[in-house]
């Protein structure tokens, strides 16, 4: 029990420390300082030459977005079409089928957007060629846009006036050449030399002990595990992701799982405060955004340490915490504290099964999606934050009588309006599709269309109500974990989740880019006595207070059909 | 849009040559160093393999130690937990139902004795492990069938405990298959 205490401790400790000096590099790569992976410029130089890209030439915030809007639409053209016809391709050792169309516009999808929602499972549903071709190609690039974006939105800070944010190509390439391949190689080796598999070999015949015959699915894993964490995908080989005894086969490699998934999101918080010149702003950032997850992580810990208590009273002692769909190796306190990072940063990964957590740790990972801002994902979860921010500024410009300003450019309607639109949007989609899901479920629950090839609801009453809500906000959130118990894999929910992973990814990443862009462009104006000060404890503190208000308004209600109501279900 | 169509084709062509090939390809045959050689970690018995190391079994013969309950029957072709909700009455019925039968297998078993995890199904549906008091519970039984002494099974027991990370981080374990392969060759 301590020991499973202490191993939580540590893993956020060792985040820290590596994460903290990760924004120190990320800072000095992309300012074009001098850093030790600098002998990496020629194949940088290489790459910018095949590609017919300069990366001197400057940028404004359109160009940026049309940039990455066009790549990542050719990513989801051609790998629409692989997927549906991947039985047809090489790599297939284990003789899987082709998808249906809407499973394969869901998969890539989910995919592009760094969401890696899974309505298919990884040893039946892909191939080898597109583990690596499609989803670990997307794994890389789409943790790449995130990072490029959020680059972008620092170099509208950096000076004083800014009308050009950089060479969009320059950033996606630095991501991936200077962060996430690096880094990347790596994890991947301490996962293979700790027993994740990484060779091509296909599913094995054995004879087990007791004498059944059994198959055994592998795979090259460990390349994809490496990077599904890293760039807070989350997407896993086998279908129950970082709690199959292959992906993730220790509580070291656990630990390792943990610390990768979350190190980028922190970083980008210290890089921005070092690339702007505001280190206190960034620091004042971190420290909202910690003690946000600390307000999760905590309860949640308590939440499934506590047990089940309608297995308690079943007679059955749960000195540990509660066990159903957790492994052995990892424990109700590591499950427990996966459950909340995976959920607060957007990488979806599991090492238990949600849906058999506790109500109460259900309505956690809720909130963290909703709010989805503690950290977040690679590089948008700075930008998500940034929109609280935003609001934030203006309301209190409001509430002291002063036109507000944020990094010395003055915040007029055009800005405010943008990130009420990018706000409001979440709710919307998280409560229509909820909605949509609820009605669709009673009134043609069994139509073939909904149910085929899988049917939907799992369990009964509150907690079947809070599937659905879980899957909807996991796709806004571009989440990607989820009540599996959901039968997701039918045409309403390929598409509606399609809808929503689309509009749950572009509008924040557009957004705050917009804001950032049209702030940069306007006269700098020094800082006076007048000016509000958004890096001091105050100012902290209203943003925090904004952050919860927004949401409980947005989402108690939807809350409290689901997992609270479960919950005095359970204790009753 | 059509100045960015080249570049964007052309960096998503170099790029899938480096991530999708050169990448995986090196990670692939750094890991032939490795103990499974890539491949996962297999164990044998009498020079037959009879599994992989991290990978449960199913164990269902009174004379083996049981692991946990499989939501997909230990079939590593695929994986899967029960997900099931906290206070679903089909699943607490069938929780209710496990509890019996090791009560029926363990005569004197009190309820309270009964470590969770023998009762609650893992999430892969393939956990390798069990706790060290999960196969405490079950020695009696073994020692019964096996006849065996029961201080030779706990012995054993003791010597398959595998210990916390470095002594200090996460749970203690028993290897359920390892346990099993070392009481085969305790009792030939």
């Amino acid at each position: 029990m301590q020991t499973e205490l202490l191993g939580i401790i540590a893993t956020f400790a060792l985040t820290l420390i590596i994460a903290i000096p990760l924004g120190g590099y990320l800072a000095k790569v992309f300012a074009g300082k001098r850093v030790w992976t600098n002998f990496l410029a020629p194949l940088e130089h290489l790459i910018y030459k095949i590609s017919g890209v300069n990366p001197n030439e400057q940028m404004d915030w359109k160009q940026h977005l049309k940039a990455m809007l066009t790549i990542n639409s050719l990513w989801l053209i051609y790998s629409f079409f692989i997927l549906m016809h991947q039985d047809k391709l090489p790599l297939n050792p284990d003789g899987n089928p082709g998808m249906s169309p809407h499973l394969a516009l869901n998969t890539i999808i989910s995919f592009v957007v760094n969401c890696n929602l899974q309505h298919y499972s990884g040893e039946s549903g892909l191939t080898y060629s597109t583990q690596q071709f499609i989803v670990m190609f997307l794994q890389f690039v789409s943790a790449a846009t995130g990072i490029a974006i959020a680059i972008s939105f620092f170099k509208a800070f950096k000076e004083k006036t800014a009308l050009k944010l950089g060479n969009f190509w320059q950033h996606f390439t630095l991501a991936i050449t200077r962060i996430l391949l690096p880094i990347s190689i790596v994890i991947a080796l301490v996962l293979a030399f700790n027993g994740v598999p990484a060779s091509y070999d296909g599913k094995d015949q054995i004879t087990t002990l007791q004498g059944d015959s059994i198959s055994v699915s592998r795979g090259p894993a460990a390349a994809m595990v490496a990077i599904k964490h890293l760039g807070t995908n989350g997407g896993g080989w086998f279908g129950v992701n970082s709690s199959h005894p292959l992906e993730n086969p220790s509580y070291f490699t656990n630990m390792v799982q943990a610390i990768s998934q979350m190190m980028i999101p922190i970083a980008m918080v210290i890089a921005f405060g070092i690339f702007i010149g505001r280190k206190k702003l960034a620091w004042t950032i971190f420290g909202v955004m910690t003690i946000g997850f600390l307000l999760l992580l905590l309860p949640t810990l308590q939440s499934e340490l506590s047990g089940n208590t309608k297995i308690a009273q079943l007679g059955i002692a749960q000195p540990t915490g509660a066990m159903e769909g957790k492994e052995v190796r990892f424990g109700p306190a590591a499950t427990a504290y996966w459950s909340t990072i995976t959920t607060v940063i957007s990488t979806g990964s599991v090492n238990g099964m949600h849906d058999s957590t506790m109500p109460l740790t259900g309505l956690y990972q809720l909130l963290a999606m909703m709010i989805n801002a503690f950290y977040g994902g690679c590089g948008v979860g700075l930008l998500n934050y940034f929109v609280y921010l935003i609001i934030a500024v203006f309301i209190a410009g409001l509430m002291v009588g002063r036109t507000p300003e944020f990094l010395g450019h003055k915040l007029e309607a055009r800005e405010v309006k943008i990130a009420a639109l990018v706000t409001l949007i979440s709710p919307l989609l998280i409560m229509c599709g909820t909605a949509l899901a609820s009605y669709t479920f009673v009134q043609h629950g069994s139509a073939a269309w909904g149910t085929s090839p899988s049917a939907w609801l799992n369990n009964p009453s509150f907690h079947g109500f809070s599937e659905m809500l879980y899957e909807v906000t996991s796709a806004n959130a571009n989440n990607g974990s989820g009540f599996e118990g959901l039968g997701d894999n039918n045409m309403f929910w390929n598409v509606m989740t399609s809808v929503i992973l689309l509009f749950g990814r572009f509008i924040p990443i557009i957004g705050p880019l917009a804001i950032a862009g049209l702030l940069a462009k306007k006269k700098y104006i020094p800082e006076s006595a007048g000016t509000l000060k958004i890096d001091t404890k105050t100012f902290a503190l209203m943003t925090f207070a904004i952050i919860v208000v927004l949401n409980a308004l947005s989402y108690f209600p939807a809350l409290a059909l689901g997992p609270i109501a479960e919950y005095f279900t359970m204790i009753k | 849009m059509k100045k960015y169509i080249l570049p964007s084709i052309k960096l998503t062509a170099v790029f899938t040559v480096i991530l999708c090939v050169l990448y995986p390809l090196f990670i692939s045959f750094a890991a032939k160093l490795s103990k499974g050689e890539g491949s996962g970690e297999k164990v044998m018995l009498k020079g037959k393999i009879v599994g992989y190391k991290q990978i449960g079994q199913s164990f269902t013969k009174p004379q083996y130690f049981w692991g946990r309950p499989s939501a997909v029957g230990y079939n590593a072709a695929g994986s899967g937990g029960s997900n099931k909700g906290a206070t679903n009455p089909d699943y607490l019925k069938e929780v209710s139902n496990r509890i019996d039968t090791l009560l029926k297998y363990h005569p004197g078993l009190q309820k309270k004795d009964i470590p969770v995890e023998l009762v609650t199904a893992s999430g892969s549906g393939l956990d390798p492990n069990i706790s060290v008091a999960g196969a405490q519970t079950q020695a009696k039984r073994i020692a019964t069938y096996r006849q065996i002494p029961l201080s030779k099974v706990m012995k054993l027991i003791e010597i398959n405990t595998e210990k916390p990370l470095l002594g200090l981080f996460g749970p203690s374990k028993i290897n359920v298959l390892a346990l099993n392969i070392e009481l085969e060759k305790f009792s030939k």
